[in-house]
This record gives C-alpha cells, structure tokens and sequence, in this order.
C-alpha cells in the first residue's frame, strides 16, 4: 500500500534519512526500532508528510505524496497518525476531538457538491443537448453530524469510556487520552495508521491498555506502521520488525528470525543493551 | 470649602439644564464606540498579520506578505497615533478623496494602529499553543486554514485574553485625542461644560472618574470571560 523509495531528509545541513526503500502491504503490522537519533521518528512523520521529504518518494495507493503539488491533506485522511504525547484538542471535549474531523470534512465535501451542483446547473440552462449530471446529494448536514455522532459514540463504547464524551481532555488520565487518540484516528477510516511511540510518555501501569487496544487492532487487519520501544509488542503484534540506525534501515525480518537472530551487529549490541 | 460647593452646583446646573449630559452622552457613544470599533477591526487585522508571520517560511508568497506585515507593524507602531490620525484625515483621505467624518477616522485608525499591536499580542499567543495541536489537526486531514481557525486560535485567545483587555483598556483612554479630528468624545464633551461655566476642576474630575468606571467595569468582563473560557482547564 505504501512504497517507500529512497526517501531523504535533511534538516539543513543534518543528513537524518539517508534513503529509506520499504514497502509496507495491506495488513502488515511493521514495528520500527532504534537507538535515539536513528531517524525512526522522522521517518514516521515523513511517511505522511507532516516532514516535507527531501528527496524520494512515498507512493501511497499509486499516489506520490512526497511530490509538493499534490493535495496532502486528501491523503492524510486516509493516514492516521498517533502521537506521543495525544495532541487531544484542547478546546473541545471528547467527543469533539473524535467527530471533529469527519464532520468538517464531510460537511465540506456535501458543500463542494452543492457549489458544483449550481454550477452545472447554470451551464445545463444553456448547454442543450450535452447536459451534465448533477453530484448526487443523499444527505443533509443534519443528517451527517448524526451518523457521525453515532460512530463516534460507538468507537468510544468499544473503549469504554462513553461516560467521558462530554468531558474536556486535561481531566483524563494519559493512557484514556491515547487510546481517545486512537479512536479519534479511527474515526476518519483510515487505511493505515502510524503510530510514533504511542505509549513512552504513559505511565508504566497504563501503557497495557493502550498495547491492548493497538493489539485488537492488528487482530482487525489494520495496517500498521509503530515507532516503539516496546519490544514484546514488536515481538508479539507485528509481523515484520525493521531496525533503523544512522538514517538506514540496517536489518528488518519476521520477529522471530529478527530477536532470535540478528545479523547486523550493530542490532546484536542494540539487542543486548535493551533485552 | 465653600468655593468648592459653588462649582459643584454650577456643573451641576450646567450638566443638567444646559444640556450637557446630552453632551457627555454623545461624548461617551463616541468614546465607546471608537474604542469598540478600534478592537474589532484591530483583532481581525491582528488576526490575520499573526497567522501570517507564524507561517512556514519556505515559499516565496508567505516571506513577501511577511515582508509587507512587518513594514505594516513597524510604521503603526513607530509613529504615535495623533500623528496618524492628523494624516489621515487632513492628507491620506482627501487625497483618495474619501470623505468621512471625524469619528469614523478615529475608528479606522485605531483600528489600523492597535491591529499592529494585537498582532504581536495573538503572535505570542499562536506560539504558546503546542505545536502538536497544529499537528494533530493536520494529521487528521484539516487544512493548515482551518486547524488553525478551530484549534489554535481559539486556544491562543484563551492565552491572551489578559492582554487583550489590556490593550481594549488602553484604546479606550487613547482615544482622548480623538479631538484632534474634530470628533467629539468625552473630553469634547466636558471641555464644552468647563468652557461655558468658565470653571474646568470639576468637569475634569467627573471625567476622570468617568474613564475609571468604564476601566472598572471592563476589568470585571475581561474577567468574567476569561473564567466561561477557562471551561477546558478545570478538572471536574
């Protein structure tokens, strides 16, 4: 789904990526390991671009997204993005955070429609027999926010914290305001969601939850892309680790081929500093 | 302390059966209404110059209009506001030929001068927002327009709500000057008053205490807003 090729980074005269070449398929679970300063981090966020790469490209469903002319903000829908510390808006209760996304967008496509539909309409009144098809319309805004009030509603029943919708984020414990993280990229149906250390900022007793949730996940088939330092969920969740080191990837393999074997020595050094 | 009473009762008498408190009404629409104009066309100025200078900076169009909003700042700011409020009315404006009266001058330059300075004001409120919320708007797919509009903004005027009543506080004893213009404001008013009773120490008093019971009163809604905001902070 995601072809990686020779992706660069620089950030002026600091060389981070130094051409990565990865593909990541549908329903792959890719966990990505390093020492700090490996570039892992900045590969994640150039993966949707929230870094501009500086060379290479990211196909993403036959579309080169590093490419400056496209409209990124249209394939960041389709990518979700976890972050360490939650990034929870602030201003806006649970709920918000969740539909916020999806009801503006989808508010603003039905509006896009419309404007379209005027328009067409103006041509067809002098365009004779060459009349165009109108966008069709089968929702009011109305009903938009209730569906996706409902999702959201149903998103957080599945974490179990309905009875916090109405509540503002700053009262939540850290591990609720990931997985409210989680949820709120799921909200937008993604095809792929990338996490970057989604639980080194938790306390030790609530990166479980969040794991648990990642985990129910993976079993779904969504595909993911995790930054992480926590081995037993690369050894456990996903099906392919790749260790990054100086801006490469120096080794990647299935988890059991990776710990129970590690080629490159400077993953045995890694390895045996962390295990 | 005779002396005294005498001038209280010839104000009085001037400000209630000479039609002074006409006067001072009309004195104090136009204070207010300068002031609250200057606040609104400053904010939506102030707005719009911070989003521009917090812009990332690797394209030409953002750097040109980063250019154009620093000179803009840099000339409201660099000269005083009776400075620009005498160019304006008597040069800028009869040159375009745009005629408006005195009160309406005020309103667009205090507009134009203390959106310089909210600019700077809601800059450093953008920039005490984290920066993940931007990202996190923008990873979800919303625009750089509208994560700032929804998500940002209204967390930086949270930020800056205290300097914002500040700055509304300090237009609204600047706008004094406003007679320079030929607009009548508060002091045209009990200036009016002093004038005809020959006798300016009492006027001048009410005048003060008028402007600190406007401050008073503004302080207490400055803060009465700044509690309904603080909504998303209290821990319940």
């Amino acid at each position: 789904m995601i072809d990686v090729i020779n992706l660069r980074k620089n950030f002026e005269d600091l060389e981070v990526l130094k051409g990565i070449d990865i593909t990541i398929n549908k329903g792959d679970i890719v966990a990505v390991i390093g020492p700090s300063g490996s570039g892992k981090s900045t590969f994640l966020r150039c993966l949707n671009c929230m870094e501009d790469p500086s060379g290479g490209s990211i196909v993403f469903k036959g579309v080169d997204i590093a490419d400056m002319s496209v409209d990124i903000n249209v394939h960041r829908r389709h990518m979700g993005m976890v972050f360490q510390h939650f990034n929870l808006f602030n201003n806006k209760t649970v709920l918000q955070n969740i539909m916020m996304a999806p009801l503006y967008l989808r508010c603003q496509d039905l509006n896009k429609a419309k404007r379209r539909n005027s328009m067409i309409k103006f041509r067809n009144m002098f365009a004779g027999s060459s009349k165009r098809e109108l966008n069709p319309i089968t929702q009011t805004k109305e009903q938009i926010r209730n569906e996706v009030k409902e999702q959201a509603m149903s998103l957080l029943q599945r974490i179990g914290l309905e009875d916090k919708a109405d509540v503002y984020p700053s009262t939540l414990s850290g591990g609720q305001k990931q997985r409210i993280a989680i949820i709120r990229s799921l909200a937008m149906d993604p095809d792929v969601i990338l996490f970057d250390e989604p639980t080194s900022a938790l306390d030790p007793e609530m990166v479980g939850e969040v794991l648990e949730l990642m985990k129910q996940l993976a079993a779904e088939g969504m595909t993911m892309v995790v930054v992480t330092h926590e081995m037993g969920f690369a050894r456990e969740v996903a099906n392919r680790v790749v260790f990054m080191d100086e801006g490469l990837i120096k080794e990647q393999g299935s988890p059991e081929e990776f710990f129970g074997n590690p080629k490159e020595p400077r993953l045995k050094e890694f390895l045996s500093k962390i295990l | 302390m005779g002396n005294f009473e005498q001038k209280v009762n010839k104000f009085i008498e001037i400000f209630l059966e000479e039609g002074g408190y006409v006067k001072v009404a009309e004195g104090l629409e136009n204070t207010l209404m300068i002031a609250v104009a200057g606040l609104l066309i400053g904010i939506v100025i102030g707005t719009l110059i911070a989003t521009v200078r917090v812009l990332p900076k690797y394209k030409l169009l953002p750097r040109v209009l980063n250019g154009i909003c620093s000179f803009y700042v840099a000339l409201f700011r660099g000269t005083p506001i009776v400075v620009q409020l005498l160019v304006f009315y008597y040069v800028l404006l009869p040159i375009i030929g745009w005629r408006i009266t005195g009160v309406q001058v005020a309103m667009l330059v205090f507009g134009l001068n203390s959106g310089a300075y909210i600019s700077e004001i809601m800059r450093s409120g953008i920039q005490s927002v984290d920066p993940g919320q931007m990202e996190a708007g923008r990873a979800v797919g919303l625009s750089f327009r509208v994560s700032m509009m929804k998500i940002v903004i209204p967390q930086a005027v949270k930020n800056i709500l205290p300097t914002l009543g500040n700055e509304f506080i300090s237009l609204i004893k600047e706008t004094s000057v406003v007679s320079f213009v030929g607009a009548a404001d508060l002091y045209v008013a009990f200036n009016y008053i002093g004038s005809n009773s020959y006798e300016f120490m009492v006027p001048y008093l009410v005048m003060a205490l008028i402007y600190i019971v406007l401050v008073l009163l503004i302080s207490l809604l400055i803060k009465l807003m700044e509690r309904s905001l603080k909504k998303s902070d209290r821990r319940n």
